[in-house]
């Protein structure tokens, strides 16, 4: 039954030859919550997921579903669904018999089948789709039918893998929240592989950031852009300019443009007694301020954002700080103040 | 402007290529159909009321389903196994598997003879082994044919069916696992459906070969009758009306097989998509033990014929008689080939008539190949069926076609005295190798970005320039790769050599005949070990040749 999973994962490990592809990774999912393993390509996150569907099997490590250990059960009996990066749809097949396949492999009557089927095909928004051939259909179709499929079998844990990568920018943008939608109304727990943060946090509930077969930081998305614990969560989540400083537990100090200024921080646990730090410093939690007011600095770079503007303004040989803001009037060269406008400030260790 | 200047050189280069097809490849045919009809129904009525036809259009129809079903049985748990299995040995195995397919027909139609026949090899040592007091099979018969058609066509299927699983998305066997399905389950709902256009189309490839097939009715049928051997057999007795009617019956069921063919290739397209990445199924435990055991078996068994061929032609001619194996060995049978010059007669011949050929087949299957890849003009659509057509009709048809034809002096009908003469051979073997070098020159420069010989010309190259520096590089590895069939089938050809050839133009193939008949097998062996040795020197220049090596999608002989 859906919404009482919860899926563990036990130091899992995997080794290619000589490369470690999944480092020694736990990570535990509560019923009902969706989970986003994000990194960059190569970081271990689809090992992950195959591990965790059966398909390749752990060096060391455990999984387990529901407080039973399934580590060594083959795909078939997880029951867990997956919707592939290509989707893996048949091609020999109507799209109703796609969605109603796991039904068929249990031996679902033909009746149950396709009334089952065409409930999981309203559910994804394809009600009448059934008869039509795979062929005719569009991506952002195909990637639907996919999940229908997978949420046909009712799997304690839907697993995803770069749902989103194939489709253009704005269907990427609608197919996500859609999928969203769906997976909340259903009440379902999954876990997705992207190497998209947008996808991430617009989908996910919890983020688990992975970098070389290891977990850097698993977190809500707030809590990762906001308190990474590590200069390479705050590089790989939004944007930061990272300055030098000192830290004393709970405030942090940093000179800049000739002057020490202190903030109030935020650090993870392991940071404590760290003296030298870096300060993230994040392009929204900076503003342009009256002259006086903040670090006097040239405005040395505007490109427009979509709602916003982003500048890059040097504020002393050292540093050069990005801020975002809706101020138009700024120009390249200007003389300018900008100021930190949002506290805590994160540190990171050097 | 532009456009009319190509449409002018298409139809420069077409309109020769066009005509020497029509007079060389459907003139013959209608020579033959135009022949079936001399006696107005009358050559048909008899062929219907013949009880020795219908036993031959029939058995040749059993014939050619037994094969089809013998090779279908062997290729394809072959093709999965080695393909979808992990083992030590697996690559070896799969480019041994195709080995069968290396055999000039009529070699392996020996080497089955020697293995199998009643003094065959296999044959005696089961009888010794058993203490029977004869032989405890005879390879006569339908079953004879089936079984050697089984063994060197279930090639087809192998590499039909291996190659569909190879381009097979293996992330779908993963989804239909990952929602339950069961091993069982998978291969029936989702592996079988999706390589099932590869596997129809081989079979049907079978089918048409089995149909055309020559080589093994003749030697092993006994007192049977197939079309083919039918055909040569009414010519032969000089009932030219007769092989007439029997030419075009055979004829055309090949061209509807290969109407189903081309139908079925149609249907194929949606097993490419997906990106293919293949899992193999790892062996564990005594399996993984007993794996290269059974491979090396299949190795032994498939390796069997060559080996036997090798091994007969060093033996003495004469002192082989009722011992297993052939108790004295010599290197006689050589040395008679080379110092004999009535023996080494064949062996030039065969290798002239197939270099005259195979210059032609580069030349004129160019032109069509480039014609056929690259220009849109009026006569395209005939020009594509022109080139296929030899491939569909028969050998024996199309020997019998050229024979009939060009059987008289009569310019005023087109037609010359090539018939008793040396050429009628290399013109036999040209016709057999256009569609083989066509169809591997085409898929090259298909492989070849159109735009190049527009940049070319673009950059300021004339015509020829582009064609001379771009173009003809682009279609080399199919130019090497469809040369090299041509001649392969050219040095070994059996089948319409069998009708056309003269005593003083005789090849090799008939040569062997003759061999066998005078019950002189080490000589037999002994040119067939020479035509093997042949093979492999036309493949490995034409890989030096060819530049890159590349695997040519061509259709194969038949």
């Amino acid at each position: 039954m859906p919404g009482t999973a919860r899926l563990s994962l036990d130091k899992l490990t995997r080794r290619f030859e000589e490369k470690l592809a999944v480092d020694s990774l736990s990570l535990e999912i509560a019923s009902g919550e969706l989970v986003a393993l994000m990194g960059a390509s190569g970081s271990g996150k689809t090992t992950t997921l195959r591990m965790v569907a059966g398909y390749e099997p752990p060096d060391s490590g455990k999984v387990w579903l529901e407080g039973k250990d399934i580590t060594t059960r083959a795909p078939r009996v997880r029951g867990f669904g997956m919707v592939f990066q290509h989707y893996a749809l048949f091609p020999h097949m109507t799209v109703g018999q796609n969605v109603a396949f796991g039904l068929e492999a249990r031996g679902v009557s033909k009746t149950e089948r396709s009334a089952r089927a065409a409930t999981a095909l309203a559910n994804v928004g394809l009600s009448g789709a059934s008869p039509r051939a795979i062929q005719s259909l569009s991506g952002g179709e195909q990637q639907r039918v996919a999940l229908a499929r997978a949420l046909v079998i009712e799997p304690p844990v839907l697993l995803l893998d770069e749902p989103l990568s194939n489709l253009d920018p704005n269907l990427r943008r609608s197919t996500r929240n859609e999928l969203r939608a769906t997976l909340r109304r259903l009440g379902l727990t999954a876990l997705f592989v992207t190497h998209d943060q947008e996808d991430a946090f617009a989908v996910a509930d919890r983020v688990a950031l992975m970098e070389n077969g290891r977990l850097l930081q698993v977190g809500a998305p707030e809590e990762l852009h906001d308190n990474p614990v590590s200069r390479s969560v705050a590089e790989f989540i939004g944007r930061a300019t990272f300055v030098p400083g000192e830290f004393d537990g709970a405030k942090v100090t940093v000179h800049v443009a000739g002057s020490a200024t202190t903030f109030a921080a935020h650090a993870s646990a392991s940071l404590s007694g760290v003296r030298a730090v870096l300060a993230v410093l994040r392009p929204d939690a900076l503003a342009f301020v009256k002259s006086g007011t903040g670090w006097p600095g040239v405005v040395t770079d505007r490109r427009f954002a979509g709602t916003q503007l982003v500048y890059r303004v040097r504020v002393d040989d050292h540093t050069e700080v990005e801020l975002q803001s809706t101020d138009r009037d700024v120009r390249e060269g200007d003389q300018v103040s900008v100021r930190v406008v949002r506290e805590p400030v994160s540190v990171v260790a050097v | 402007m532009k456009i009319k200047a190509d449409q002018r050189v298409s139809w420069a280069l077409a309109t020769p290529v066009l005509a020497l097809l029509l007079w060389c490849v459907v003139y013959p045919n209608i020579t033959i159909i135009a022949g079936s009809f001399d006696h107005g129904l009358g050559y048909w009525r008899e062929f219907a009321n013949s009880p020795s036809d219908r036993e031959a259009l029939w058995t040749t129809l059993v014939v050619s389903i037994g094969s089809v079903i013998g090779a279908a049985a062997v290729g394809l748990p072959l093709a999965f196994v080695l393909s979808r299995v992990e083992f030590r040995g697996r690559r070896f195995l799969q480019a041994v598997a195709t080995l069968p397919a290396a055999l000039p027909p009529l070699v392996g139609v020996i080497a089955f003879l020697f293995l199998y026949g009643e003094s065959g090899v296999v044959t005696r040592g089961v009888q010794h082994a058993l203490h029977l007091s004869e032989a405890p099979w005879r390879l006569t018969g339908i079953w004879a044919i089936i079984f050697v058609h089984a063994y060197t066509m279930y090639v087809y299927v192998f590499l039909f069916v291996s190659a569909g699983l190879e381009r097979l998305d293996g992330t779908l066997d993963e989804a239909a696992a990952g929602l339950g399905a069961s091993t069982m389950f998978r291969l029936r709902k989702v592996t079988l459906p999706l390589v099932t256009p590869a596997l129809a189309g081989s079979m049907l490839l079978v089918f048409m070969s089995a149909l055309g097939s020559f080589s093994a009715p003749y030697i092993f049928g006994g007192g049977l009758r197939v079309l083919s051997t039918q055909i040569v057999a009414s010519k032969l007795n000089g009932a030219l009306g007769m092989a007439y009617v029997e030419t075009t019956v055979l004829a055309i069921t090949a061209i509807a097989a290969l109407l189903l063919l081309r139908w079925f290739e149609r249907r194929r397209s949606y097993a490419l998509t997906g990106k293919g990445s293949n899992t193999r199924i790892s062996l564990r435990g005594p399996m993984a033990r007993l794996a290269p055991v059974l491979a090396a078996a299949l190795v032994f068994v498939l390796v069997l014929p060559h080996a036997m061929i090798v091994l007969v032609a060093f033996a003495r001619d004469g002192a082989w008689t009722t011992q297993v194996l052939p108790p004295e060995y010599t290197l006689d049978n050589f040395k008679h080939l080379a110092t004999d010059p009535q023996l080494w007669l064949p062996v030039r011949n065969s290798i002239s008539m197939a270099v005259l050929a195979t210059i032609a087949n580069i030349i004129v299957c160019f032109i069509a190949a480039y014609l056929l890849a690259r220009r849109r003009f009026a006569g395209r659509g005939m020009l594509q069926l022109l080139v296929v057509l030899p491939w569909a009709i028969p050998a024996t048809a199309i020997a019998i076609g050229l024979a009939s034809t060009f059987d008289r002096n009569a310019p005023s009908q087109l037609r010359l005295l090539l018939v008793g003469t040396f050429w009628i051979l290399p013109l036999a073997y040209f016709v057999r190798g256009i569609p083989l070098v066509t169809s591997a020159v085409e898929s090259s420069l298909r492989q070849m970005d159109p735009s190049l010989e527009d940049a070319a010309r673009g950059l300021g190259a004339s015509w020829w320039l582009a064609m001379r520096r771009v173009v003809i590089p682009a279609a080399r590895p199919g130019l090497a790769a469809g040369a090299t069939l041509a001649a392969i089938t050219a040095v070994g050809e059996f089948v319409a050599s069998i009708v056309l050839y003269t005593h003083a133009n005789r090849p090799i193939s008939m040569e062997i005949l003759a061999q066998l008949r005078n019950l002189s097998f080490g000589t037999a062996a002994a040119y067939s070990v020479l035509l093997i040795l042949l093979v492999l020197l036309i493949t490995v220049a034409a890989r030096l040749l060819g530049g890159r090596p590349e695997r040519v999608e061509t259709i194969p002989t038949a």
